[in-house]
């Protein structure tokens, strides 16, 4: 009887491309919209899963998240190298700043920088130059992806940047040595790396310019461990990098609008998904009723035409589920090169799957309870 | 054959009310009736004497609130709804009157719906169907769509489908109303000579005066009872017309 109910239900055209559509649409707004939000959170913590070697990032406690301005204490430096387990600690700085292109537009910049000495702490892919470039007087890597995108000059028209070029951060004279690429950050600006000194020149007078302190711990310690020791001898945070990425994305979940808007589009693609296939799959079996009711007196029982339903609810799942994440797929592929946030994990498919399953049984209680309360004897009523 | 097992049908005292309270409804007020098997039987009457609701009775789909009602041996009251069920799938063949075929489905799909229930298999299924179509004539229509076929091959598709698992009973609910004259009379014609066999008997609920000579015997139903049984349609004609 599958194949039955199968034909009933591809046989009212309209009906069963309705259907389609609105798992479609759900399966689409559901998986599009928890790509998108899943790519924002991974952006969130790019810049940290990217600084590799470092075990811990030591921090000011109020700092909510990596890019958030919540410098330390010039003074922070010496005390966390003299706590025990510290192998080594270099400062980072990490900051916005105006820079100007040669061409005289005016960016805003994140500029990163590294320890004069080690350089830890630099971007995972050289593409042009190399890390030691940076030791060349005003040298500066800037992202490959940026020449000719967010870091495009608009006033002299010739070109995107190139390796040679001259910029200015608070007059202070930067040159291109290098390119570099890394994961997209949560933030749109360009992201610059330089040393730490060059830095703290290119930024206005501050008191404290120390972003993050940077730790290797010793061979054998568990950074987890030299990391509540810092917090205890400094009053300072001292975070792993999972753990530094989790208080990151904590961040954006808790502290911002972000989850609740996603939210809310992923909860309308549900419960569009349940009106539009509730109603329609409703009106397919209003519309079988007689049909329904006439294979109960021929001696159908509730299991069958429970079968029957589910068939139908499931095929209509299936293409619409399939043909659905196909399309947010393809959507993604247009966001990625735009540059905005998408990525979809596998728990976005298992995610939509189970949304779809939940609009299905919902949507397949209704016409079956209606089915199942179909009297037989409804056929000899004319 | 003995007189207990000659017997397809016998209902005695039969009531049966719809809604409760100040809205109840007294369909069925103590009908007695014994349709014997090989029997053509016809229940005529006026609209809203309850000829529907007895058939409905009598083929399991409905429950009686009173009275007792056995059908080849089994009494419904005694089933439980999916024994019921089960039992009217094997031995209860139907005729509607809107013949009641799955639009989207082909003639042989629909006269096999009732071996599908069963749970015989789709290409076997089909291969009883086309079999069974042949009989009633459209063994070349096998693959038509309701559609595609006229009123009164839509009615011999819904005979074919009442036929395919041999049922004991057929009940037929007003199988000629929807087709001409002509059309009718083949119609009838094919129930008498290709469903009606010596262990089956079938019920047939008409308003069409037109076919009540087909009748072995037939049922005048008037408010809720039984008003007369005759075996010469003339009988009627001579007294109330049933329909009035």
């Amino acid at each position: 009887m599958t194949r039955v109910a199968l034909k009933m239900l591809m046989g009212d055209r309209l009906k069963y491309a309705g259907l389609i559509a609105g798992i479609l649409f759900a399966v689409t707004l559901i998986a599009q919209q928890a790509s998108i939000m899943t790519g924002f959170i991974q952006r969130m913590g790019s810049f940290v899963r990217d600084t590799g070697s470092v075990d811990l990032w030591v921090m000011d406690p109020q700092r909510r998240f990596s890019d958030d301005q919540k410098p330390l204490s010039e003074t922070a430096l010496p005390r966390v190298r003299g706590v025990e387990g510290v192998s080594w600690a270099v400062p980072m700085y990490r900051s916005w700043l105006r820079c100007r292109l040669p061409d005289g537009t005016l960016v805003q910049a994140i500029v990163t920088g590294l320890d004069d000495a080690t350089l830890l702490g630099g971007p995972p892919e050289i593409v042009e130059g190399s890390l030691e470039d940076l030791r060349r007087s005003g040298g500066v890597l800037v992202d490959a992806d940026e020449l000719g995108g967010k870091m495009r000059m608009v006033r002299g028209g010739e070109g995107p940047l190139r390796v040679g070029d001259r910029l200015a951060f608070n007059d202070e004279d930067a040159v291109i040595v290098g390119t570099f690429r890394a994961s997209k950050g949560f933030f749109w600006e360009p992201v610059v790396y330089t040393t730490y000194s060059r830095a703290v020149r290119f930024a206005p007078p501050e008191r404290k310019v120390n972003g993050f302190v940077l730790v290797g711990v010793r061979e054998g310690e568990d950074a987890a461990a030299v990391g509540r020791r810092i917090e205890a001898a400094t009053g300072l945070r001292a975070l792993t990098r999972d753990q530094f990425e989790a208080h990151s994305t904590n961040f954006l979940l808790t502290s911002t609008g972000i989850l609740a808007n996603f939210g809310l589009a992923i909860g309308l693609g549900f419960v569009i998904g349940v009106l539009v296939c509730g109603q329609t799959l409703y009106q397919f079996t209003l519309d079988n009723l007689r049909h329904f009711a006439a294979l109960k007196a021929m001696g159908a029982g509730n299991w069958l035409l429970v079968r029957m339903v589910g068939a139908q609810v499931v095929t209509v799942g299936a293409i619409g589920y399939g043909i659905g994440l196909g399309a947010a797929v393809l959507l993604g592929r247009v966001i990625v090169k735009a540059g905005l946030a998408f990525y979809m994990p596998w728990q976005v498919p298992v995610l939509s799957g189970v949304a779809i399953g939940a609009i299905g049984l919902l949507a397949g209680s209704l016409s079956l309870a209606r089915v199942i309360r179909a009297e037989p004897g409804m056929v000899f009523k004319g | 054959m003995t007189e207990a097992s000659s017997i397809a049908i016998e209902c005695k005292g039969v009531v049966k009310h719809y809604g409760q309270g100040a809205a109840r409804v007294t369909a069925l007020r103590g009908v007695d009736l014994t349709v014997r098997k090989g029997e053509l039987l016809m229940l005529v009457g006026p609209s809203g004497c309850g000829k529907t609701t007895l058939i409905s009775v009598i083929a399991g789909v409905l429950d009686r609130n009173e009275g007792a009602c056995t059908v080849f041996g089994e009494d419904f009251a005694r089933m439980s709804a999916r024994a019921r069920t089960r039992w009217r799938g094997e031995n209860v063949g139907f005729v509607f009157q809107a013949f009641n075929l799955i639009p989207t489905i082909t003639a042989a799909e629909n006269v096999a719906v009732p071996l599908m229930i069963l749970g015989e298999g789709h290409g076997a299924a089909i291969r009883r169907a086309r079999e069974v179509l042949e009989m009633v004539g459209l063994g070349d229509r096998w693959r038509a769509l309701p559609a595609q076929l006229s009123g009164g091959q839509q009615q011999r598709v819904a005979i074919a489908r009442s036929l395919i698992h041999g049922p004991r009973l057929i009940v037929c609910d007003e199988p000629t109303s929807a087709l001409d004259h002509q059309t009718g009379h083949v119609i009838m014609r094919l129930l008498k000579n290709v469903a009606l066999r010596e262990d089956r008997a079938l019920v047939i609920v008409t308003h069409d005066a037109r076919i009540f000579g087909f009748a072995d015997r037939i049922a005048e139903m008037d408010d809720g009872r039984i008003e007369r049984i005759v075996t010469d349609p003339r009988e009627l004609m001579a007294g109330t017309a049933p329909g009035r």
